[in-house]
């Protein structure tokens, strides 16, 4: 990827509580993510992962709590204004081309000059040749290019990403990891689910375990970011 | 918002036409309700007159239940409702795209149907196809407005594919009638406008477009 200059957008969760009826995904989080840091979440299915990158980016509405974006720019927001989310699934359209995807969604950003940045990201994830093709017709490695290339669109200064390996072969694990560290160094804010070490948790400067919806471990420490991630739980 | 809406229209328009998914199973599924409408009674002129109206729009509701239905169901799968909520500017563009199409989709099934519905129970349509296409126009609009809303609710809901004509048809039911009447009023020996349904098709189309440009965003939260 070939960043811009970018201003610098750190997250701070205060308090956040999520109820689906009686059941808490998230209960009293409080994070605070400086501008630039590469934040992995770590924790065993159902931990609250992606509930609190849906909250972050504003999918999805807290119980009680709130989430603030400390943007060196503009001050504090209640939402960035260029976050870029990759989820579980793949937010891309089965039954149009891999084109006609990023361009509708750069079309709906407000890019100037969508083909242009289409065209680019196309190339960037290596499906120039298929760019024709209906996203139906590829592989589940294929399709999470695109998903990454649409979340990549308006150049986030933030980028949340649910698992973003999921279905990529080990040269696509290191691509993304080769995106993300031009991201990183570029300053913007990451974070990211993961499950275990791989070259991505590589790329961290910090690491929070989520257990039944609560942080039990945040550390910036180097040495203490594999044991976070392989944490199996006392 | 007007250009997200256009541009999703087209997203809407170009899948439809890439696949005919929608079109093809509407216009299948109205001829048959039609036909089978047809062969339970003598479609002697007067007889047909009287109730053929109610007849089609009845035809008409169903097939819109079904054709509403993938609406929002489609946006599920791949989690691509998240991905427009994050970039539209404002997420009534989704609804207004939706229901244009919808809107669009229904009335092409209509206008298709039409001549085969004149042939089976023997009532002219033609001679006031002007004012029929307005009925048409603004029932299939108040269809399209409360059907997309409601399938955005049912869309997150178990049983979804139950819940949607369950809260659609009551809903509908003032549309049912005032379409109804002014079709049966067009459909006379003397041909005249029922201004009063006209009026109330309006209102029912403006006050649920409001609701839905006020509280859409809601609709569309997880």
């Amino acid at each position: 990827m070939t960043p811009a200059a970018v201003s610098h957008v750190g997250i701070r969760f205060e308090n956040i509580d999520k109820r689906y009826g009686g059941l808490y995904a998230l209960r009293r989080v409080s994070l605070e993510i400086a501008a630039g840091e590469f934040v992995v979440l770590a924790g065993r299915n159902g931990s609250g992962k992606t509930t609190l990158l849906r909250i972050a980016a504003r999918l999805v509405r807290p119980s009680s709590g709130s989430i603030t974006f400390l943007d060196s720019k503009n001050g504090p927001t209640k939402a960035a204004s260029r976050a870029g989310f990759v989820a579980h699934a793949t937010m891309v359209y089965d039954e149009l081309t891999a084109e006609e995807n990023l361009l509708l969604f750069a079309q709906l950003l407000g890019i100037a000059e969508p083909g242009a940045r289409a065209e680019t990201l196309l190339a960037e994830v290596g499906l120039t040749d298929r760019r024709k093709s209906l996203v139906r017709t590829f592989s589940r490695g294929m399709r999470q290019r695109v998903a990454i290339a649409r979340a990549l669109l308006n150049e986030p200064t933030v980028l949340l990403l649910d698992e973003p390996a999921t279905g990529l072969d080990p040269q696509g694990v290191s691509w993304l990891a080769g995106t993300l560290r031009q991201m990183r160094d570029a300053g913007r804010t990451i974070l990211v689910s993961l499950h275990g070490e791989s070259e991505i948790s590589a790329l961290a400067t910090r690491a929070v375990r989520l257990e039944a919806g609560s942080v039990i471990a945040d550390t910036r420490t180097g040495a203490s970011l594999p044991s976070i991630l392989t944490f199996t739980g006392a | 918002m007007f250009s997200n809406t256009a541009v999703l229209l087209g997203k809407e328009l170009r899948t439809e036409f890439r696949s005919r998914e929608l079109l093809t199973t509407t216009v299948v599924f109205i001829l048959v309700v039609v036909v089978l409408f047809s062969f339970t009674f003598d479609a002697s002129s007067a007889e047909s007159r009287r109730f053929a109206a109610s007849l089609l729009w009845l035809a008409f509701l169903f097939a819109a239940s079904l054709m509403l239905q993938p609406c929002f169901l489609r946006e599920q799968s791949n989690d691509t409702l998240s991905a427009l909520r994050l970039s539209v500017r404002d997420p009534f563009a989704i609804f207004a795209a939706k229901l244009s199409a919808n809107t669009l989709f229904l009335l092409l099934t209509e206008l298709l149907m039409l001549p085969v519905f004149s042939i089976l129970f023997n009532v002219p349509v033609f001679p006031v196809f002007g004012q029929l296409v307005l009925v048409l126009f603004l029932g299939s609009l108040g269809v399209s407005i409360a059907g997309t809303a409601l399938s955005a609710i049912s869309a997150q809901a178990r049983m979804r594919e139950l819940l949607l004509p369950l809260l659609l048809l009551p809903l509908l039911t003032p549309v049912l009638v005032a379409s109804t009447r002014v079709t049966l009023a067009l459909l006379d020996t003397e041909p005249y406008m029922e201004w009063k349904g006209i009026g109330f098709l309006v209102v029912f189309d403006v006050v649920f477009l409001t609701a839905l440009w006020l509280f859409g965003e809601y609709l569309l939260e997880e």
